[in-house]
């Protein structure tokens, strides 16, 4: 049993990758380490448990990565990517201290495998793990009990005390009875808000009950806003997430990967009112597939349908659910209970833009429509060859941007500007300071496991001062 | 065919499972999945055979229980396994042993072994069997030559008809053609992946067997008991030929290719069997799939029980025990030949199958 009368060192509020990455961390520089982990262990994790891949920068190729990944590079990418929303000098820092971690993380633990099949794009830039990010979060917490960092589930942090930017105690529920748990350090590692339904309310209203959490449900931002009360200094905008385009039927929390959607660039998109809202040959899916949830977040109902007709289907990955199927399109928009007038006049005028060409679904072809608005920019065929497939598509929220601003110490900024001296955090709710928009495919992690390690080292440091 | 509800169950799982394919670098039962897009009872079946219950995806599994996806291979594919071997036997009514493989094996081990003391017994009469015996024969002073080969014989010859019989529609039935059973690259790919027993491996990780934690000890277990079955076979094999055709009948020294084989043989399956049995007793019921559990348990008992009475009649043949000991040990060698064709032997058969469809598959992608 832990004894939570005593005073830790450290005390690591979080369960996922980077809470794990500072309680290793911390633990391997002496400190003695609590890791409060809201959910129960077969939960364990946080959106960590969904993920597969890091993104990291590396000179050369290995048996695991196709090329290298300059730091130049990198900071190119991620530059395209939040239109210069990111601290320059954390992002320095971050991909910098990336580039040991194709060694620490075997070091705690952690396999490599090949990039998964589809995801070859990801091939020369990040790392996957044997089994994803549940069999990494496993091995950390392996690695992590061996070191001797204390673990407790279902320990749900209320609040702080926090006494002039310094860090006292944290008020826990755990076993249905409330602790005051001291540490003379505190890493804050507990994800975003974006299970909070409530919170998100507040920015999209009654949007807001249309969404599909894609990850834990455990993630609902109590510590963020509670750092915020303290006098943390915010980051990043509170309305924007990052969504990808999921399936309607999904469940609302914890979906994770199988319930997204490639379908997109291979036939149209129509919203409740069965008429198209945006481009869906943009661009290659792995570049464009980032941006569907928040498209699909400003239409009305937070609803749209992918339709496919024959030549569409079996293109895309496997779905976990199965397509709504018609011989006809009034009859699908029979089943989407969609106005099929309505949907039989905005596929009839697609088609009818659609203009010859070459398809080539591994290159930007020249299939596309004219004279359209919007436009489909590349693969368009029309759709006019029965079956047609449905897949009704919602919002799946993956992470929010809202944090609170650190310093290279992982310290925690105050309004004021000073640094908070015992206060960290790590990942997501302090990863806007670095993606302050966008998605950049395993950069979270990296983040995360960076801002992870120095929060637990400059901890361990500060409490054996 | 599997009951309609645990091949909807399968499909179901594998859907998810196809969606995600995090899995991919465990074994060969993913990138199988991955040729396909829909998942028939013959396609389920295939993979269930393919599955080496290695847990490793049950562990790494986001979906696994109390997630409402409730995915669990290994669980799902061994209840599978349970009816494949079921479905593939013959005839009905024997077939019907899997259900209650450990009751069965129980029974025919203790039969086997009364019916053989028995037969001695009245035939050979009480002072026989209570005395010494020593020098070449000495075994058939006990049991004679034909009475020991003929039924064991009989028995291994029913016992491989019965499981190639099965191999032979489970191969129709998951669609290979009888072309490609000779496919030679093929073979020696799966023959490499069998004796390797590679799919224990994990993707160099190893089983998460017992718990959540990596270890190859399974592999390392299963490698004794298998190579130890086949030193025994090759001991039976040299002493026959010695018997046989060089006119020199047992017992053999001690220092001879029989009883060397033989020993180390006896030897390996007694400390894998052992060690396997040990980690079946500590291992995470969660993964596991009960029927296929109890059919494990009682192949491997099987097993443990022929070594130890071969071992011990080689250290007591020359004292009056030896004759007991001899037909107690040809009673639970006899036990596991009649159980084989109706046990966990069978695997070997399917997965063997499962493994030369997947080479075939794969060099086709």
């Amino acid at each position: 049993m832990t004894d939570l009368t005593r005073v830790f060192d450290v005390v690591v509020i979080g369960g996922g990758n980077a809470a794990l990455c500072a309680a290793m961390t911390a633990r391997r520089g002496g400190a003695s380490v609590l890791l409060l982990e809201a959910a129960p262990d077969s939960m364990r994790g946080g959106n960590s448990r969904h993920t597969r891949d890091i993104r990291y920068m590396h000179d050369r190729p290995s048996a695991f990565v196709t090329g290298s990944y300059g730091e130049e590079e990198f900071r190119d990418d991620l530059e395209r990517v939040t239109g210069g929303k990111t601290n320059e000098e954390l992002a320095r820092l971050t991909i910098r201290e990336s580039a040991d971690l194709g060694d620490w993380m075997p070091e705690h633990g952690v396999r490599w495998q090949r990039p998964l099949k589809g995801t070859l794009h990801l091939g020369r830039t990040n790392l996957f793990f044997l089994g994803g990010g549940k069999a990494m979060v496993n091995a950390y917490y392996a690695t992590a009990r061996t070191l001797g960092v204390e673990v407790l589930y279902e320990a749900d942090v209320a609040r702080l005390n926090v006494r002039d930017g310094l860090f006292q105690s944290a008020i826990v529920a755990q076993g249905g009875a409330s602790h005051e748990v001291r540490a003379k350090a505190v890493v804050v590692a507990s994800g975003g808000f974006e299970a909070n339904i409530p919170w998100l309310r507040e920015y999209w209203g009654d949007a807001a009950d249309n969404f599909v959490i894609r990850g834990t449900p455990y993630n609902r931002g109590g510590l963020l806003k509670d750092l915020l009360g303290h006098g943390a200094r915010p980051v990043g905008d509170p309305r924007e997430f990052h969504a990808v385009a999921v399936d309607a039927r999904a469940p609302k929390f914890d979906g994770g990967i199988v319930t997204r959607l490639d379908s997109v660039p291979f036939g149209v998109v129509v919203n409740r009112d069965a008429c198209r809202f945006y481009d869906e040959g943009e661009d290659f899916w792995p570049k464009r597939y980032a941006i569907w949830g928040g498209l699909i977040a400003r239409q009305p109902g937070q609803i749209a349908y992918s339709i496919v007709d024959a030549r569409g289907a079996g293109r895309f990955m496997p779905s976990v659910f199965p397509p709504l199927e018609a011989g006809s399109l009034a009859d699908l928009a029979g089943a989407l209970r969609l106005d099929p007038e309505a949907l039989g006049a905005t596929v009839e005028a697609f088609n009818r833009a659609v203009r010859p060409g070459s398809f080539d679904p591994s290159r930007l072809d020249d299939c596309r429509t004219e004279g359209l608005h919007p436009p489909k920019s590349h693969w368009a065929l029309p759709v006019d060859q029965p079956p047609f497939w449905a897949y009704p598509l919602r919002p799946g929220i993956t992470f929010t941007y809202l944090g609170v601003t650190v310093n290279r110490h992982a310290q925690v900024v105050l309004q004021d500007g000073r640094p908070a001296p015992n206060l960290f955090a790590a990942g997501e709710v302090m990863a806007g300071n670095i993606l302050g928009r966008g998605y950049l495919a395993g950069f979270g992690l990296t983040i995360g496991t960076v801002f992870g390690r120095i929060a637990g080292r400059e901890a361990a440091r500060h409490a054996s001062r | 065919m599997p009951a309609a509800e645990l091949i909807k169950e399968a499909e179901r799982q594998m859907v998810i499972c196809n969606a995600c394919r995090y899995c991919e670098g465990f074994c060969a039962v993913f990138p199988a999945m991955e040729l396909r897009r829909t998942f028939a009872a013959r396609d389920l079946t295939y993979l269930a055979n393919l599955c080496f219950d290695c847990r490793d995806c049950y562990y790494a599994c986001q979906y696994a229980p109390p997630h409402e996806f409730a995915v669990n291979v290994p669980k799902v594919f061994a209840e599978l396994r349970v009816e494949t071997y079921r479905d593939y036997s013959w005839p009905r009514v024997l077939s019907g042993l899997y259900r209650r493989s450990g009751l069965a094996g129980g029974l025919i081990g203790a039969v086997s072994v009364a019916v053989v003391l028995l037969l001695v017994l009245i035939l050979r009469g009480p002072g026989l069997l209570f005395s010494t015996h020593v020098g070449p024969g000495a075994f058939y002073a006990v049991v004679p030559y034909a009475a020991m080969v003929l039924p064991a014989l009989a028995i291994t010859l029913y016992g491989l008809a019965v499981l190639l019989g099965g191999v032979i529609r489970f191969w129709r039935d998951t669609h290979g053609s009888a072309g490609e059973m000779l496919d030679a690259r093929a073979f020696l790919r799966a023959t490499a992946d069998a004796f390797s027993l590679r799919y224990l491996g994990g993707g160099g990780a190893g089983c998460n067997y017992p718990d959540e934690g990596f270890s190859h000890a399974r592999r390392w277990l299963h490698h004794l008991v298998f190579y130890g079955f086949l030193l025994d076979l090759a001991a039976t094999t040299v002493a026959a030929i010695y018997d046989h055709f060089l006119g020199w009948p047992a017992p053999y020294p001690l220092l001879s290719a029989p009883v060397v084989l033989g020993t180390l043989g006896g030897v390996m399956l007694v400390i894998g069997t052992v060690g396997l049995l040990s980690l079946k007793w500590q291992s995470d019921p969660a993964p596991a799939e009960r029927r296929m559990a109890r059919m494990d348990v009682a192949f491997l008992l099987a097993l443990l029980l022929t070594s130890l009475t071969g071992l011990l009649l080689l250290a007591l043949r020359e004292t009056p025990a030896m004759g007991t000991l001899l037909a107690i040990h040809l009673g639970t060698v006899a036990a596991l030949f009649i159980a084989l064709p109706y046990g966990k032997f069978a695997h070997l058969f399917y997965r063997y199958a499962a493994l030369i469809r997947n080479a075939i598959e794969q060099a086709r992608a």
